[in-house]
């Protein structure tokens, strides 16, 4: 519990925010078509190419990056285990199967409502069950094990559906699609990292357990209820607009407790800057590795989070 | 003052605590003693509102436990567990100031980390302030759960087992602080303690349980006698006067 004011303290803040906006950069002169700084003030279409195109692909990827590493940080601090992320604990499946039924039965429906009812569903389906906090493996285990379940019910509607290829679109992060129009909602996680920011300190107590937290004046059961609707929130909202991202929940949040420990207050702000850098990193890669083909973000950053997540976890004993 | 009427609590169908009855006055120092199981932690949980109320009422200061919020409740009284495990990454520094969330909601003021500095210091953490609690000792890390319901500087502060692990340096630094703050501030203190020579030497009085039950309960030198000791714990021990104070030789 330092100064609200600390986000960044002392000069690595600096480096860092250095390094993310020349990612940024970069990644708004990166793509299939050519787009060299210098034709920006003299050809209109290189300026729209880059509000229309690049820049909310840019802002699309540093947003789902930074809402999916606190939406991590947030589902491991509650259900204290270091192991569950969205994409692993049932709750990216849920908001998929959410947004699956929803284009069944009212194919209709605005985006912001897919989401919606999306995260409703994930939210519905991430209370339905619950599990005593003291097996530390047990729990990542059932959240795969119940993320399978409910994929496999998404699989077979949208196969019985004919949507299958829709489903996939949802299952593989992809921010080729981005457009102008089209990301927009994802500023809503902003929303819910501002959201964890206020609650920091409350949240950090929780993950000292249901004793002290009642003891500290906090009603646990709200605690949990707010949580869950951050978590939900976001992953309905990537998996709507981008499709599912491996890992950044898992990889960020264990990296910042590594170095930083688990005062949420002290490593909020750099969860949700090294979510979004290792997004943005890893889409920018995806654009340049097999020039001029695209490979989808999740597919980078299931290698990258995978590579990153062995060392971690290697490193630990 | 805290008044405990008509308590009784069961876990499916098991009795655990019948019908207890007890008011601690404002200020001073009582230990609650007993053999496992009688209920002492118990007690705790429920005057700590850490269990919710089956049967009868518990007031702190005219407060009902069970309908007080939270919030307000956690200015008026605090617990140290007697099984608290740590696991997350903090610093001690970091716990203890934690003890101060119930007066602030996280903002730290400079009084507050005065308060917390004092805490420290006083369990002989300040050395250790920068570490993290994984790296500490078992009695490093009970110093700084205490410390840490020190700095939540309430009234009322109920601790099960506060000796644990502790050296018998620390533990008399401990119950020597206990006992000033009870003298200087008026504030009251609650103790689960099985040394029952520490009970003799620092309590004012002495709640003896045994099966969910109150058995006994007076002031030291009335309470730590052979056979007072011997329905309680169920075998026979000789007491010791030394300077005015029973002394068990339990061990013996
Ligand atoms: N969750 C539970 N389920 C079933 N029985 C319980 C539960 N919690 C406590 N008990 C029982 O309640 C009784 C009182 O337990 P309590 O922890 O209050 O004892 P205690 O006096 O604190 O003992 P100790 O000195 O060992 O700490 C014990 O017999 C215990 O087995
Ligand atoms: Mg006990």
């Amino acid at each position: 519990m330092t100064s609200a004011f600390s986000i960044f303290p002392s000069r690595r803040g600096v480096v860092a925010t250095l390094g993310l906006a020349a990612l940024g950069v970069l990644s708004l002169f990166v793509g299939v078509s050519p787009l060299p700084p210098g034709r920006l003030l003299r050809d209109p279409q290189a300026l729209q190419l880059l509000v229309v195109s690049r820049l909310p692909r840019t802002l699309a990827a540093l947003l789902a990056g930074a809402g999916l590493a606190i939406a991590g940080l947030i589902m491991q601090t509650l259900a204290r285990n270091r192991f569950v992320e969205p994409a692993t604990a049932g709750t990216a499946q849920s908001a998929e199967l959410g947004i699956l039924l929803v284009t069944l039965l009212w194919p209709a429906a605005a985006l912001p409502l897919k989401t919606l009812i999306a995260a409703g569903t994930a939210l519905f389906l991430a209370t339905a069950h619950r599990l005593p906090p003291t097996q530390p493996f047990l729990v990542p285990l059932f959240g795969i094990v119940y993320g399978g379940v409910i994929g496999a019910a998404a699989t077979f509607a949208a196969w019985q559906a004919g949507l299958l290829q829709f489903l996939s679109i949802w299952t593989s992060g992809d921010f080729s699609g981005v457009l102008r129009g089209r990301y927009e909602l994802l500023w809503l996680a902003a929303a819910m990292v501002a959201v964890a920011w206020v609650a920091a300190d409350r949240l950090t107590i929780m993950a000292l357990g249901r004793d002290a937290a009642i003891g500290l004046g906090i009603d646990p059961a709200r605690m949990m209820q707010l949580g869950l609707v951050i978590v939900s929130v976001v992953s309905a909202l990537t998996v709507v607009v981008v499709g599912m991202i491996p890992f950044v929940g898992l990889v960020v949040p264990n990296l910042a407790a590594r170095l930083i420990g688990d005062n949420m207050r002290a490593t909020l702000g750099w969860v949700a800057f090294g979510g979004a850098t290792l997004v943005l990193g890893c889409d920018i890669a995806g654009r340049l590795i097999r020039f001029p083909y695209e490979i989808p973000v999740g597919t980078v950053m299931g290698v990258v989070g995978g590579i990153l997540f062995l060392w971690l976890l290697l490193r630990r004993s | 003052m805290i008044r405990i009427e008509n308590v009784s609590l069961r876990i499916r169908a098991t009795p655990i605590l019948r019908d207890i009855n007890l008011t601690i006055p404002k200020g001073g120092v009582v230990a609650l003693i007993g053999p496992n199981g009688a209920g002492k932690s118990s007690l705790l949980s429920l005057i700590a509102r850490l269990r919710p109320l089956q049967q009868g009422t518990i007031h702190i200061d005219g407060l009902p436990v069970d309908r007080t919020p939270g919030p307000e409740l956690a200015r008026v009284v605090a617990i140290l567990r007697q099984d608290s495990t740590v696991a997350s990454r903090l610093k001690v520094r970091e716990l203890v100031g934690f003890g101060r969330f119930p007066h602030g909601r996280g903002r730290l003021t400079a009084a507050d980390l005065e308060i917390v500095d004092q805490a420290l210091a006083r369990f002989d953490l300040t050395d250790l302030a920068d570490r993290f609690l994984e790296t500490l000792s078992g009695g490093q890390r009970q110093r700084a759960l205490v410390a840490m319901a020190f700095a939540q500087d309430t009234d009322y502060l109920l601790l099960d087992e506060p000796l644990n692990n502790l050296d018998m340096h620390h533990a008399r630094e401990l119950m020597r602080s206990l006992r000033a703050i009870a003298d200087t501030r008026a504030r009251t203190m609650v103790i689960v303690l099985h040394d029952v020579n520490q009970a003799s030497a620092y309590a004012d009085r002495i709640v003896a349980m045994q099966n969910g039950r109150i058995i006994a309960d007076a002031a030291p030198l009335d309470l730590l006698t052979p056979d007072t000791l011997e329905t309680v714990f169920g075998f026979r021990m000789r007491v010791e006067i030394i300077a005015g104070k029973p002394f068990v030789l339990h061990h013996l």
